[in-house]
């Protein structure tokens, strides 16, 4: 399909001057959410203070449920959700933290719930700035974590993450993780689709998906209907428990296809994709040394990457679009034949390796012959990471490549010694 | 582990595939509450406090129903008139 064919071309759609946080809560606004609950934190509070606005104007018809706790903002969604609602949240850094035990049970429930995180370090010391510590937080939370590089990328990837979500061959949680400031903060000028448009892609209102259990002769919503009831989250002991987690991860093995499909319908619709929605990757095909990263520093490391390969310097990036769950596959094959890999980790693990390193080390070890990788940890607590340090970080490796082996296998980027 | 389900064959989320009440949760009862009909004043208040409406009214009289009652005793510690007494399920060793 060529460009000219894209449903709304580049005219028809509006450009609006905003920052993450505001592309966010106007995609929800498009969205037809009918419950929206969340507790204030920078750098997420623009999103909801935002789409507050736009339920006092009476612009949505959403039920906006102020809490007294992220705690309680994701039970309320909980609940919403279990009564076949469309609900969303957000949410950073100690927010994320005090939710975190409803954050399981969204997944386990499998409820289609969609939460920004405008991510955030964790405390402490306290920091209100960008790293990616709040996002590794609920990495085994069940739930689908999609990182965004820019605030087109950010309105785009919330419309499709309710796609995502409600998708039958899915029906989990998805987390639109946004970095704090960098994004939620930085204003853009993007391009919006009209209001049907959306509601259109999305097909309206939220269909509730069926199931079946032994008391009804026919097949039932999965939401709470004092009609039929269903019961909700009940004891699951060493007799079902086990059965049920497998339920979850066979659910996640659905997840890249849908996200591919979504990524390609989202294009026919705008004229904007992703890499394949999975990973956004650039000059890999003939790259000798290969920088993984997620986030807005992968725009950062593109344009140095780009820099590079018009010198003639074979170096490719891979940005990782979906981090949950992990695209194991993909980034086996797209890291085959390559000398090296540097593995950007936006987030800290002590005693351990970055979360992102350890799953791309995953990935390789399947491969007859492997590439030398490091792990770099850059930018925690906000720390710029400049194009400077990317050239050092390249240059590291390029030398990590002529000597064939890695001394550090992490290293820290921009931090004084 | 035979009779039991695989997880194909299970509602997604933990949804419980059979109904709550083929639970018989009567069975972890210590105690049973038997009720003295001749003190009864038919007040219900048992019924109003009972946690897993296990006392029943049968049009004539108040019931209990053992399949389900738990035996916590808050029926008899409510009854104005002393006419529920506790009883052990089994005797003492």
């Amino acid at each position: 399909m060529s460009k000219l064919e894209v449903k709304y071309p580049l005219h028809t759609q509006e450009i609006l001057n905003v920052n993450g946080n505001e592309a966010i809560a106007y995609a929800v606004k498009q969205s037809l959410v009918d419950v929206v609950s969340a507790y204030p934190i920078t750098p997420q509070t623009i999103i909801v203070e935002k789409f507050s606005e736009f339920v006092a104007d009476g612009l949505v018809h959403t039920e906006f449920v102020p809490v007294e706790s992220e705690h309680s903002a994701m039970s309320a969604c909980v609940g919403a959700a279990a009564a076949g609602a469309r609900a969303f949240t957000a949410t950073s850094s100690q927010g994320l933290a005090l939710m975190v035990e409803i954050v399981y049970i969204a997944s386990a429930l499998r409820l289609p719930i969609v939460m920004a995180v405008a991510n955030r370090a964790l405390s402490a010391p306290i920091n209100i700035h960008n790293d990616h510590s709040d996002a590794y937080l609920m990495r085994d939370a069940g739930w689908v974590q999609l990182f965004t590089e820019n605030v087109q990328e950010t309105y785009d990837t919330t419309i499709q993450a309710f796609r995502i979500a409600e998708d039958e061959r899915v029906l989990l949680p998805v987390a639109v993780n946004l970095d704090g400031f960098f994004l939620s903060h930085t204003l853009e000028n993007i391009r919006v689709l009209p209001d049907n448009a959306v509601a259109e892609f999305l097909g309206g209102y939220r269909k509730v998906a069926k199931l079946g259990v032994d008391y009804y002769e026919e097949q039932v919503p999965h939401m709470l209907n004092p009609a039929r009831p269903l019961t909700f989250g009940s004891l699951d002991l060493y007799d079902y428990y086990f059965e049920h987690k497998v339920q979850q991860v066979e659910a996640m093995k659905n997840v890249p296809g849908v996200v591919r499909e979504v990524n390609e319908k989202w294009f026919e619709l705008t004229g904007r994709r992703y890499g394949d929605g999975v990973i956004d990757a650039y000059g890999v095909e003939d790259a000798d040394i290969v920088v993984v990263a997620m986030g807005s520093g992968a725009g950062t490391v593109r344009s140095v990457v780009k820099k590079y390969r018009e010198r003639g310097e074979k170096l490719g990036l891979v940005r990782i679009r979906m981090f949950r769950p992990f695209p194991y596959e993909e980034v086996r094959s797209l890291l085959r034949g390559v000398k090296a890999v540097a593995i950007m980790d936006k987030g800290i693990g002590p005693g351990s390796f970055g979360a992102l390193y350890q799953d791309v080390v995953s990935s390789l070890y399947d491969l007859g012959s492997h590439p030398l990788t490091v792990d770099y940890v850059y930018g925690l607590g906000g720390r710029d990471l400049t194009p400077e340090l990317v050239v050092k970080m390249i240059e590291q490796v390029k030398e990590d490549v002529k000597t064939g082996r890695v001394k550090e296998k992490i290293r820290y980027l921009g931090v004084r010694g | 582990m035979s009779s039991q389900r695989g997880w194909k064959e299970l509602p997604l989320g933990g949804i419980a595939y059979r109904l709550s009440t083929d639970v018989k949760t009567g069975d972890w009862r210590a105690l049973k509450p038997v009720v003295d009909h001749n003190k009864c004043t038919k007040c219900m208040l048992c019924w109003l406090f009972c946690p897993d409406m296990a006392i029943i009214w049968d049009g004539e009289k108040i019931q209990v129903n053992y399949d389900y009652c738990k035996g916590c005793g808050i029926c008899a510690h409510e009854c104005p008139v002393k006419a529920i007494s506790m009883i052990p399920e089994f005797e003492e060793v």
